[in-house]
């Protein structure tokens, strides 16, 4: 099959984790993939970045399949039922208004500017060597906060990638759930 | 001589549970699958010969091949 543009989209994600290793400013960029799937569901009503533009998933998918990564087994049956889809988007979302809440306290001088990645909300990672010196504190613990959600992501996302199929973690990624269900709402009625 | 009808497997896509990923559309190389409104996935019954690739693509494991009477 003919490989489009969009195919290749892999780059800009491996290239996004990269860049944030040296400048977390780079993070702010990962809102385009919070935004762009919101848009295109809102207003076109359908998958199409899930289903073509998915950055991530194409990496999955490139380091699973054709590298072989992946065990290629079944997900267990618990990981695509709905408590486990929807429980994980509340939880997600949980933790992603918590960043936003620590950043608000620095925006408002109320804690001083972090300079460490949590990754899998949990272990604090040094990361003081990509905070430019002249930022804007809240500017930077935003940043450094959203990296944290991306990277997150990214690693639980390359775990079941391993553990199970290439693409396991479509199956319960958040921003996929909440896309489906803005779908659902926006097409409800419809044949 | 009774004639036996022969059964062709087809892509079925459980609907509970696909959650429109759309890793079947591109597994499929007859272009058999669609992603019906960003809601599930949907299998054209007219293209699909069985083959099987999206049952291997997909995630969540939900595709299966039945056998449906031509």
């Amino acid at each position: 099959m003919k490989k489009r543009w969009y195919d290749y989209l892999w780059i800009a994600s491996a290239l996004y984790l990269t860049l944030g290793f040296f400048n977390i400013l780079f993070a702010w960029l990962g809102l385009l993939c919070f935004f762009i799937p919101l848009i295109i569901a809102v207003v076109g009503g359908n998958k199409a970045y899930c289903n073509r533009y998915c950055g991530r998933g194409q990496l999955f998918s490139l380091l699973g399949g054709r590298f072989g990564l992946s065990r290629k087994r079944d997900i267990p049956r618990w990981m695509k039922q709905k408590w486990f889809r929807y429980g994980f988007l509340v939880f997600f979302f949980v933790m992603f208004f918590q960043m936003l809440w620590v950043t608000w306290l620095v925006f408002s001088g109320a804690r001083e500017l972090g300079g460490a990645v949590t990754l899998l909300w949990t272990f604090k990672l040094p990361w003081h060597w990509a905070v430019p010196a002249a930022v804007t504190p809240w500017v930077a613990q935003f940043a450094l906060g959203f990296y944290s959600v991306m990277l997150t992501s990214t690693v639980l996302g390359l775990l079941v990638m391993v553990l199970f199929k290439p693409r396991a973690w479509c199956v319960f990624c958040p921003m996929g759930t909440m896309t489906r269900l803005i779908c659902k709402a926006r097409n409800s009625g419809k044949e | 001589m009774e004639v036996v009808r022969r059964a062709r497997p087809k892509a079925y896509v459980d609907p509970s549970y696909c959650v429109a990923c759309g890793c079947c559309v591109k597994a499929c190389p007859l272009g058999a699958i669609q992603v019906f409104r960003g809601i599930a996935a949907r299998v054209d019954e007219a293209k699909c010969v069985g083959c099987g690739r999206c049952v291997k693509g997909c995630p969540a494991s939900i595709i299966e091949l039945r056998e449906a009477e031509q």
